[in-house]
């Protein structure tokens, strides 16, 4: 029996076991067949559950599960490291009508994507802060990401988590940081992304700077998450 | 290709490394004496999968052990896979590189689960040559596991005993025999799980596998065990590996709990009582 | 706003965030001890019911009524910025049903 049909079998429950497979009095494999298909969903989502716990939270564990069968059959993992796997769940959440109901989930996947991208980014070694001049250029750290919303996902998140209050609508914007080996969150002013462009554009530290927009904070930021490091020459 | 120095595993007990138990083992990790790890997490470019990982290495020799290779796979191995796996042999310098005899991708798509092969002449070629370019890719002798399985091919020409057998002497490769997977596949064969001990080739196997399963019925009321390391070690499984090691010698022996994780000092206890065991046999 | 005024805005900035930033690393040490971030590989099969991965309730419509069970009843956004009106309600939810 080819691969094909084991495969194609294991992803359908709606089709029998292919003809081939046996249990030891030679009868059709039946139940012993479905604990492979048991192993491949099932594993599957629960990794997804567990690189997603806030989506997961929202919706509700039950909700989650069927979601994640439908995405483990739609979007299987193309490499075998799990912990890359579910780049694309937020594009398929948004494509998803059960979900439509809820605008906000996919950009709260977007921010738990980044925060897994964060913790397995390359390490770094920050500027000494002591150097920083209004002159200076960066490059951002392999670890930091920001992710942006026209929703309250940072409030949404805490909220979920249960380490914050309702939400109140708002468009986020997100920075993703990670001094040691946790990332770290922070909201950014709403004039921040286009200072952080310009960096990563490695304009210097006050071409970066839109005018009027005081970068204390966001620069605070960025040097206590150990975000900025020597530009690549 | 075989060569000895491609398994320094020290014939003591060790436990698959998960993150919770990071602790315990660099400030009193008791009787264990060697940690295991699946290769495709410490694929990551950094953070603290590997600075922990490194940290590991300095104190308890590794054992990699890859969960998603795909050897038995039809189409030929993932050449980024493959460089991965080079790539984590190649900074760690481990103590020994194991995989599996399953395949677990089908075009492009990881399935995430060991999949069963038919012991036939073209599986035998084509898992030959995988191990073949495996072994020249990261540059030493891998050890093939043999697998838990729930049901059977019609097709199968071989014993699987006899298949990883012919696998050994035509690859050099070594041999992981996870005596756990003996018992659960050859209860769902409705086999004597010591026979298959008896007619495997033992002088091939540098590592020996301890895990829990769990115990169902199939839809005749037969009984269905599932590899699903999430318990205790039973009582037939010690039993079996004390057999196994009177007749092996000792060979490096890991507790595998991947599922409903203990706390170290229960992990600990299961090492204890392998190394009760191995002991003996080891003076 | 001029150049220089914009320089010395900047530089402040930079002072001030200096000052912010070594009193916020003094507290933390750099160290692989921690928690990890789960979703990983392992070689385990699932202990539970042979049924789970058989089940086709995700195929059915009603599953979706599920969704109650989570926190989103709780988070009301009724008017977004981009006049977007949603919320997590369960009679949008029976709305957004698809047929079954």
């Amino acid at each position: 029996m080819s691969q094909s049909a084991f495969h194609t079998a294991l992803l359908d429950p709606a089709t029998p076991a292919p003809e081939g497979l046996i249990d030891p009095k030679g009868r059709p494999a039946g139940k012993r067949f479905d604990v492979y298909r048991n192993n491949v969903v099932v594993s599957l989502s629960e990794a997804l559950a567990e690189a997603f716990p806030v989506c997961q939270a929202i919706v509700g564990e039950e909700f989650f599960t069927a979601l994640a069968g439908q995405y483990v059959r739609q979007h299987p993992p193309r490499d075998p490291r799990i912990a890359t796997w579910g780049t694309t769940l937020p594009a398929f959440l948004e494509t998803f009508p059960p979900v439509a109901h809820l605008p906000y989930l996919p950009d709260v996947a977007r921010l738990e994507q980044a925060l897994r991208e964060s913790y397995h980014a390359a390490d770094s070694t920050p500027v000494d802060p002591s150097t920083i001049t209004t002159e200076s250029r960066f490059a951002l750290a392999p670890a930091v990401r920001l992710v942006q919303s026209l929703y309250p996902i940072h409030a949404i998140w805490r909220f979920t988590r249960g380490d914050g209050p309702k939400p109140a609508p708002q468009a986020q914007s997100v920075l993703v940081t990670r001094p040691s080996y946790d990332p770290q969150l922070t909201v950014l002013h709403p004039q921040a992304p286009a200072f952080l462009a310009g960096l990563a554009a490695g304009e210097t530290l006050e071409e970066a700077t839109p005018d009027g927009f005081d970068i204390t904070e966001t620069l605070t930021a960025l040097i206590t998450g150990g975000a900025l490091t020597e530009p690549q020459l | 290709m075989s060569r000895i120095s491609d398994f320094r595993l020290p014939a003591g007990v060790g436990v698959g490394y998960k993150a919770q138990h990071f602790n315990e083992l660099v400030s009193a990790p008791g009787c264990v004496s060697w940690l295991e790890i699946h290769a495709e997490n410490y694929m990551g470019d950094g953070g603290r999968p590997l600075a922990q990982l490194r940290h590991l290495s300095e104190r308890f020799p590794i054992s990699v052990h890859g969960v998603g290779l795909s050897i038995g796979g039809e189409a030929p191995l993932d050449p980024d896979h493959l460089a991965r796996l080079r790539h984590l042999c190649d900074w760690l310098q481990p103590a020994s590189f194991s995989e599996h005899l399953a395949w677990s991708t089908h075009e492009g798509a990881f399935l995430n689960d060991l999949l069963p092969l038919p012991y036939t002449e073209a599986t035998l070629t084509r898992v030959c040559d995988h191990i073949d370019a495996l072994q020249a890719t990261i540059g030493r002798a891998m050890m093939l596991e043999n697998p838990s399985t729930y049901l059977a091919f019609a097709e199968s020409e071989m014993e699987e005993t006899d298949f990883l057998a012919e696998i050994a002497r035509r690859t050099g490769c070594g041999l992981l025999l996870d005596v756990n997977n003996v018992y659960v596949a050859s209860t769902n064969q409705q086999r004597e799980p010591l026979d298959y001990i008896e007619h495997f080739p033992l002088a091939a196997v540098h590592e020996i596998h301890l895990g829990g399963h769990d115990e169902q019925a199939d839809e005749h009321g037969d009984r269905l065990l599932i590899d699903s390391h999430d318990a205790e070690v039973v009582d037939p499984v010690w039993q079996l590996y004390r057999e196994t090691i009177r007749r092996s010698g000792p060979r490096p022996t890991l507790i595998e709990w991947d599922a409903n994780i203990p706390p170290y000092a229960e992990l600990e206890a299961e090492a204890s009582r392998a190394a009760a065991i191995l002991e003996p046999v080891a003076a | 706003m001029s150049k220089t005024v914009k320089t010395l805005a900047v530089a402040a900035s930079v002072a001030a965030a200096m000052t912010a930033a070594t009193t916020a690393s003094a507290q933390s040490q750099e160290k692989c001890f921690g928690v990890s971030l789960a979703g990983e590989n392992d070689c385990a099969a699932g202990p539970g019911t042979t049924c789970k991965g058989t089940s086709t309730v995700d195929y059915q419509g009603n599953a979706w009524t599920l969704v109650a069970a989570g926190t989103c009843a709780d988070i009301e956004l009724p008017e977004m910025a981009d006049g977007t009106a949603r919320m997590g309600s369960l009679e949008e939810l029976d709305r957004d049903l698809p047929a079954s």
